[in-house]
């Protein structure tokens, strides 16, 4: 399933979608049971070209690895994915006035097209935007006359000859150094930031309120929503996620914790509390109960590529919404719905606030999101076909094709399925990316990124 | 709070499993808990904390069979909400205990929904999308029981002083936002939100001097038991959990306080639903700090002013000879 149409991907023919598999790649992350706090990963993003792949994780730390350019010798390898930069994006900080920590954890990484030969991307934590620049040095000028062999600087009147240096190659060393600290604009804890199609803006959003920045300036921001209300009391809905539009680079959603998608047209009005769309299914009452809400608070929104659907994950399932349809959407997916008769401990536990993101492929035929116990989910939106898969040690083997996992949800349990009770809350899949051209995913289970490929035929 | 251990057991998370039928077992262990002399806010919540955690281990296996009771309990009793009560009732026991026990889950929900809003404030900074989440949860179970005229009937069950105060407590909880209009609450608390709410406003998010020198005598005091009144103390339990949450919300004095302020109360509310037992021990709080404060102001200030007064005497005697 979730063959790409016109994608790198091999054996994508509709005859055979059922051969379409995915196999597992690569691991990246320590094996150790016991997991540093720090070493968990809180993102995950291809970079535009899909050949970078950058992560993040909560001790602040970003590591970005690269795809190695494909080998003649072994076609059938797809280029893996080695490091290519680490460094230390966020540090952790004390907020003196309200006697808080901020966390230095990576909330989101996104990089931003590529203009020359250096890589750029903008990474965030609760309170502050980076832009980070990339860029490799493998050569070193020599052959300055300018100081002696002692190495002391000659004096200027004494050197008598004109020497042009000469560049000579050295070990390819990959600098990391931040370019652009955006501080001080956020009151709450920043959930998204968002790249325009302009390359030159940006938008960085928070519980209450999202700003707009410009590349360039670091000491201004400005506001374009603001939802907190006069009195906090009265405060009943937050912001969890916004994006630009993928071509409109004047339009922008953003999603609340009630499950509504608000599209703004930064055209209308400098100030764009007033939407321009506003997406919301019905509730079905028959489904209602305490836990309605909180089920339907929207964790992520992510356009298609093509910019005509957007995508929204609440807790138990993904909906594609068409931009010109407020009123419901044109496809739901049900990620785990055997957690619906579970939601009272679900809440008990914390995992009902389990922030889940998800991913469009490149040709937007396909869409993946995670879930408990390792497991990620594939829905073909062409053939409605969707598949479980597990991100384990145990299928870890080159190339080894991943078994299509099933979650028994009363009655007799099947072999090699799992009941619903024996399922590991711990290990919960929030980041998966797509490659933006490739069946190339990569998915993070807590402190360890696997990348894995279709399989060619 | 991180999720639970491996599936679904989450008897064993930090929050407690609440029921309360479980008050019997639970109270023998609360006074050893609260009975200790440290009376400060964070030692408050600490001990609620202790007797979830042993409320929890003692009954695990109890826990584990509640929460899935609850679950089970949950989507049969909402069928039974939404079809009056005409649907199934099959013939298994959970099945019978199904019918009369909506109530029952529902307030088991709202002291969970509680406990978690309250254990936010230990946090480095509260998840605001989450508080909001749950004290949307609390707010629409609390309408519902309002409704259905459940609420004064419950809390009218306990018996001896307590239940005045409870009804008290209730009743301002209730009419909470109204009580915030009226700035019922802890002057000096409110007059301080209300420095950081203007400052807010003005989008300095960073450079808040007022609010900083506000807060710094506040975080002088380590004891919660201050009564800055002592005696309007007497049965006032609103205005020492107002005092509580003055300690504990200094971690925390952004916006959300206010969020948070009108189910303060019910903090305590909770408290004293959990067990008679721990609300006695408040009581006797209360009640042993009320003669040991009635000489002096706080414990805090208390060997400052004992000292001046041990000065003046020392002056008084000198000045005499």
């Amino acid at each position: 399933m979730a063959g790409v149409a016109g994608g790198g991907g091999g054996g994508c023919s509709s005859s055979s979608s059922n051969d379409f598999q995915w196999c597992f790649s690569q691991v990246k992350g320590a094996i150790d049971e016991d997991v540093a706090e720090a070493d968990i990963i809180s993102t995950v993003e291809f970079n535009y070209s899909g050949d970078l792949l950058a992560t993040g994780d909560k001790g602040g730390r970003v590591v970005i690895f690269q795809r190695e350019q494909e080998n003649k010798s072994r076609p059938h390898s797809r280029g893996e994915y080695n490091v290519y930069s680490t460094f230390q994006s966020h540090e952790p900080e004390f907020d003196y006035l309200k006697s808080l920590e901020i966390e230095e954890k990576i909330n989101k990484i996104r990089w931003l097209p590529q203009q020359n030969a250096a890589h750029f991307l903008l990474s965030t934590n609760d309170k502050t935007i980076k832009l980070w620049k990339i860029s490799e040095r493998d050569k070193r000028a020599e052959g300055y006359n300018l100081k002696d062999e002692d190495g002391r600087l000659r004096d200027p009147f004494r050197i008598t000859a004109l020497r042009v240096p000469i560049l000579k190659p050295m070990d390819l060393m990959v600098e990391a150094s931040p370019r652009r600290i955006f501080a001080n604009a956020h009151t709450y804890h920043i959930n998204s930031i968002s790249v325009n199609s302009d390359h030159e803006t940006y938008l960085s959003a928070d519980d209450l309120r999202i700003n707009l920045w410009h590349l360039e300036i670091t000491d201004r921001s400005f506001n374009i929503v603001d939802i907190k209300p006069a009195n906090m009391e009265e405060l009943t809905e937050v912001i969890t996620a916004a994006e630009f539009h993928p071509h409109h680079c004047n339009v922008f959603v953003y999603s609340s914790s009630k499950g509504t998608i608000r599209l703004c047209d930064m055209r209308s009005s400098a100030l764009c509390d007033r939407h321009s769309k506003f997406f919301e299914e019905p509730e079905d009452p028959s489904s209602r109960s305490f836990f309605s809400e909180i089920i339907s608070s929207i964790s992520d929104v992510k356009f298609s590529h093509s910019g005509r659907y957007m995508m929204t994950r609440d807790y138990l399932s993904v909906k594609v919404w068409d931009l010109n349809m407020e009123n419901r959407p044109v496809e739901t997916y049900q990620v785990h719905e055997y957690l619906r008769s579970k939601l009272c401990s679900l809440y008990e536990n914390d995992c009902i606030f389990d922030k889940f993101e998800c991913c469009w492929n490149g040709s937007d035929s396909a869409i993946m999101t995670g879930s408990y116990n390792n497991f990620f989910r594939m829905f073909d939106r062409n053939t409605r076909r969707d598949i479980t898969l597990e991100a384990s040690r145990e299928s870890s083997k080159p190339r080894a094709i991943l078994k299509p996992r099933k979650v028994c949800t009363g009655g007799k349990r099947k072999k090699d399925e799992i009941s619903v009770d024996s399922l590991d809350f711990n290990k919960k899949i929030l980041h998966t990316a797509w490659h933006p051209m490739e069946n190339i995913i990569a998915v993070a289970a807590t402190n360890n990124l696997y990348i894995f490929q279709d399989k060619i035929n | 709070m991180a999720g639970g251990g491996a599936g679904l057991t989450v008897g064993t998370g930090p929050a407690p499993s609440l029921k309360r039928g479980a008050v019997g077992e639970a109270g023998e262990g609360a006074p050893e808990l609260a009975g200790g002399g440290d009376s400060s806010g964070e030692a408050v919540v600490l001990q609620l904390l202790l007797y979830g955690l042993l409320l929890s281990s003692m009954g695990e296996e109890e826990g584990l069979r509640q929460t899935q009771l609850l679950d089970t309990m949950f989507v049969r009793g909402l069928k039974r909400k939404c079809f009056d009560g005409e649907e199934d009732i099959e013939g298994t026991l959970a099945g019978i205990k199904a019918i009369p026990s909506y109530n029952l889950q529902r307030q088991s929900l709202l002291d969970m929904s509680l406990v978690k809003l309250q254990l936010c404030h230990m946090l480095v900074e509260p998840n605001l999308c989450r508080s909001v989440l749950i004290a949307n949860t609390v707010r629409q179970i609390q309408e519902e029981m309002t409704q259905d005229g459940t609420w004064q009937m419950i809390h009218t069950q306990s018996t001896g002083q307590a239940s005045l105060d409870r009804l008290v407590s209730t009743d301002i909880l209730c009419r909470s936002s109204r009580e915030q209009a009226e700035g019922k609450h802890v002057s000096g608390y409110s007059a301080f939100n209300k420095d950081f709410e203007g400052d807010q406003a003005q989008d300095s998010s960073e450079t808040m001097s007022t609010a900083s020198s506000v807060q710094a005598p506040r975080n002088l005091q380590s004891n919660v038991w201050e009564m800055e009144n002592p005696q309007e103390n007497k049965g006032n339990f609103q205005k020492s959990l107002d005092q509580i949450f003055e300690t504990l919300e200094n971690k925390s004095p952004n916006s959300v306080e206010d969020l948070f302020s009108e189910v303060d109360n019910s903090y305590y509310d909770l408290d004293t639903m959990l067990t008679g037992m721990m609300s006695n021990t408040k009581m006797g709080h209360c009640d042993g700090l009320e003669t040991f404060s009635s000489p002096t102001a706080t414990a805090s200030n208390s060997n400052f002013k004992s000292d001046l007064n041990e000065l003046d005497h020392i002056v008084e005697i000198l000045v005499e000879s």
